[in-house]
């Protein structure tokens, strides 16, 4: 398993010779440092450490500053590890480019969707509406019944009801790569990943 | 967005006039039929323009047989063979969704007489 973590830029589209027009979604993805590289010897398992981005220098601990001291690496502002990831000929410090990914390859993309806050059941169970005739009122976007009266007399754990939605880890398999620029660190995934623009992603095959 | 943009940069058509609502267009759109292309005209108003860079869009509004057809186009699309300006018209905003209920003499649009400049989408070198 290969992975790189990168920032969501935004959607636009690509036209082929055809005319025919693929929606493709921008990832700024890399360059992505190595800050650890777990063996099975050490750590008993095999695993990349991968780091994106620059943090301030503000932000970063003294604990931080010491261990990337250590790694001759400035301090990442998003770290992840990749489990089963080998890097081969390259060790801790190197960078990591989008190149890893070819045209045409799938790929899998995993991010936090955008949060819509307390929803409803329509919008976070795709409930039907009720109807708004026939004597309906106040009652258009409800869920309905929860349950029945005397037996059970409770209701049923696990019923879809309103509550808080999206704002969670979301992964998205099998989108094509159409473009990549390494030198830019620009890659065009087919299709919408999630997450607002600016998002966090992680980009693995 | 500007990453965005200077990546596309070499996708956008060269060739695009400039062009704004009012105008009246001649679009030529590559037709496939099987394994063979022939091109076919759209000539109508452009009642608007949407979007930028490679995603922009114009649409062409024209009256077929008594009806209003609209058509969409994709400004960037190697499927148009070729936009040409036929006639300048003058008008006072950017979306002239008012013409689709407007028929006949109340349609009509004031051709533009003097020579204003319109901006030109061509790619800046």
């Amino acid at each position: 398993m290969t992975g790189l973590i990168g920032k969501k830029l935004g959607m636009t589209r690509v036209f082929d010779d055809k005319g025919n027009v693929t929606p493709v979604t921008v990832i700024e993805l890399g360059p992505n440092q190595i800050t650890n590289i777990r063996t099975v010897e050490r750590d008993g398992y095999v695993a990349t450490c991968l780091g994106f981005g620059q943090k301030r220098d503000k932000l970063v601990t003294m604990p931080q500053k010491g261990h990337f001291k250590k790694l001759g690496i400035t301090a990442p502002k998003i770290q992840k590890e990749f489990r089963d990831m080998t890097v081969d000929g390259k060790k801790v410090g190197d960078s990591l480019s989008c190149d890893v990914f070819k045209v045409g390859e799938k790929v899998h993309v995993i991010g936090t969707s955008k949060g819509r806050g307390f929803a409803g059941v329509i919008k976070r169970h795709k409930f039907q509406r009720q109807t708004m005739t026939h004597g309906t009122h106040e009652f258009f976007r409800h869920g309905g019944s929860i349950g029945s009266n005397t037996f059970p007399g409770r209701t049923l754990p696990g019923l879809r009801m309103p509550g808080r939605m999206g704002a969670e880890q979301v992964t998205v398999h099998n989108l094509k790569i159409v473009r990549v620029d390494a030198d830019a660190n620009l890659i065009m995934i087919g299709g919408a990943v999630p997450g607002p623009n600016n998002g966090i992603v992680i980009v693995r095959k | 967005m500007n990453r965005i943009a200077n990546w596309t940069m070499d996708d956008l058509r060269k060739d695009v006039p400039g062009f704004a609502p009012g105008d009246t267009l001649n679009v030529m759109v590559r037709v496939i039929e099987g394994d063979k292309e022939r091109l076919q005209a759209f000539q109508g108003v452009c009642i608007a323009r949407k979007g930028g860079g490679l995603d922009e869009t114009f649409t062409v509004r024209k009256m077929s047989m008594g009806v209003g057809v609209e058509r969409v186009f994709p400004l960037h699309s190697p499927r148009l063979a070729k936009i040409e300006v036929v006639r300048r018209g003058r008008v006072r905003r950017a979306k002239l969704n008012y013409l689709r209920g407007l028929t006949g003499k109340k349609s009509r649009i004031r051709e533009k007489t003097r020579a204003v400049a319109v901006p030109s989408t061509d790619k800046p070198e």
